[in-house]
């Protein structure tokens, strides 16, 4: 009975944990012991004591114990290992440390430290799905399509440059915060996208269960939209694979299988997001989705205030994707012919020549045109440029039906 | 005259040697400090980090960015230093934004290897 309540209590608490560790004992591998050390310690001494009132300052305390005992150890034969146990029994944390409020805190210190933006893109993702979300180092390789010791190799050189380039435990200060919670959205974002795009559905609840964190701890409109967008991608998950796990474009899903409570929330919240008017580039790519989840089907879709919401969009965060974006919404209200001349002209400027949905799009608007020639080398320049399984289903199903 | 004299050198190579090389190689560069610090020369010097600890800094438009690792463009050359105390990463990146070669070149913040003291 106890041991499942301890097993409970390790997936709700060890991250909140983990983080208050962290900051009492100031090293993310010493923490890491110690958090499995004081759950080694309530398996044994709970039973006999039963649970303690506050767990949660329990586990702390027991895990700050065990790392002082473990460092007094090694220090018989490392003086400033002695030092530095020293001087961390001698901090007495006492109990206004392990008030809700700062442990909250901790959690937010713990998600900008592993989103630092002097440590590597990937370096961040990895760091923070070990150590804000738990994931094994396994689950992540498998997730990522990397090895495990490269993976593990990328957490280990996150954690040695946090420590000796003095990457500080801090949520940053107002005037910093926009810039670093871009960061941190970003990496949140690509961890939803890797498992939306590649159809692991784990991850993205990880991503989505991340940015619930970020705005409950941090309610800045951004994170808001963020949270938003995932959430209106999400309620189409189930639409937009065939039985064959072929890639469903969002012109011929099924709307009758989208998910109502999940776009009822993401909804509400972009509008939420856009009151703030403080909104950027998530909010409004949030408002293009919801635009999309209230229509019928596609041809009932404002396509006109989705080209207005792009126009947005490219004057806030200019970019030749928002680019491509917009001129498939804008061959949407006026015409495939319309949205070639665009998207030709982002390609003949040299940009976006390997990014598969560039020619996907391009193979689209040409087959519409009864282009076919055309159509045909651009799926197939799309097809070269893919890995994801559904999405070369989709592909190899528009070559076959050209050419049949 | 002053001079800067910097110091180039494989990091793998370092990497790769044991403890007796590292001490033995150590051993040379105390001796060559007290040597130029009886001779007058030393005004000062440091062992730095490795690479590995580096960030580089670039302000652009006004928008300052942080990067992992060291500089590694060819197109600019060293043209300064400063040595600066700073509370914590963040604080000598905020410093470094502010260094005037930041916003048409980069600066590498690099930590200074701390020895302890024995």
């Amino acid at each position: 009975m106890l041991r499942s309540t301890i097993e409970e209590l390790y997936r709700s608490e060890s991250r909140r944990v983990l983080a208050t560790l962290i900051r009492l004992l100031g090293d993310f591998d010493l923490a890491e012991e110690a958090l499995q050390d004081a759950f080694a310690a309530a398996l044994a001494r709970w039973p006999e004591t039963g649970l303690p009132d506050n767990p949660r300052a329990w586990l702390v305390s027991a895990g700050r114990f065990k790392a002082i005992d473990q460092l007094r150890r090694r220090g018989r034969f490392d003086r400033s290992l002695a030092t530095l146990a020293e001087r961390l029994a001698e901090q007495d944390t006492g109990t206004p440390e392990l008030e809700d409020g700062t442990l909250e805190d901790d959690r937010l210190r713990l998600i900008f430290t592993c989103c630092h933006p002097a440590l590597r893109p990937d370096a961040r993702i990895a760091l923070t799905l070990r150590t804000v979300c738990g994931l094994t180092t396994e689950e992540i390789a498998g997730a990522f399509l990397t090895s495990t010791p490269a993976v593990a190799q990328r957490i280990v050189r996150a954690k040695s440059k946090i420590r000796d380039a003095g990457i500080p435990y801090q949520v940053p200060s107002r005037a910093e915060l926009p810039e670093r919670l871009d960061a941190v959205l970003h990496v949140v974002y690509l961890v939803f996208n890797e498992g939306y795009s590649a159809i692991r559905q784990d991850l993205s609840a990880e991503a989505i269960r991340l940015g619930r964190l970020l705005v409950e701890l941090l309610p800045e409109p951004e994170a808001v939209g963020l949270l938003a967008l995932m959430l209106l991608h999400e309620s189409r998950r189930s639409a937009r694979l065939g039985p064959d796990g072929t890639l469903i474009l969002l012109e011929d899903q099924d709307r009758s299988t989208w998910d109502r409570a999940r776009i009822r929330e993401g909804s509400a919240l972009v509008e939420h997001a856009l009151a703030s008017r403080r909104f950027g580039p998530f909010t409004l790519q949030a408002a293009i989705a919801a635009v999309h989840a209230e229509a019928t089907g596609a041809s009932a879709t404002d396509w006109a205030q989705i080209v207005g919401l792009y126009d947005v969009l490219l004057r806030v965060d200019p970019s030749p994707v928002v680019e491509l974006n917009r001129a498939a919404a804008i061959a949407m209200r006026d015409g495939p012919a319309r949205g070639l001349v665009l998207v030709d002209a982002i390609l003949a400027r040299g940009e976006l020549l390997d990014y598969r949905y560039a020619h996907a799009a391009r193979a689209d608007l040409c087959r519409r045109l009864g282009r076919t020639g055309e159509a045909l080398s651009a799926y197939r320049r799309a097809l070269e440029l893919t890995s994801h399984h559904s999405e070369r289903r989709f592909l190899e199903g528009r070559l076959a039906e050209l050419l049949g | 005259m002053k001079y800067l004299c910097l110091i180039y050198s494989d990091e793998s190579q370092w990497a790769a040697m044991s403890e007796e090389q590292v001490n033995a190689v150590m051993g040379e560069y105390f001796a060559f400090t007290d040597e130029i610090k009886a001779s007058g020369h030393l005004l000062g010097g440091n062992s730095l980090l490795p690479t590995s600890s580096a960030t580089t800094v670039r302000v652009r438009n006004g928008k300052m960015s942080a990067t992992d690792g060291p500089f590694a463009e060819t197109k600019e050359q060293l043209g300064g230093y400063y040595l600066i105390e700073a509370v914590d990463l963040n604080d000598a990146i905020r410093v470094a934004a502010k260094i005037p070669g930041a916003r048409h070149g980069a600066v590498e913040v690099r930590p200074i290897e701390e020895f302890d003291a024995a």
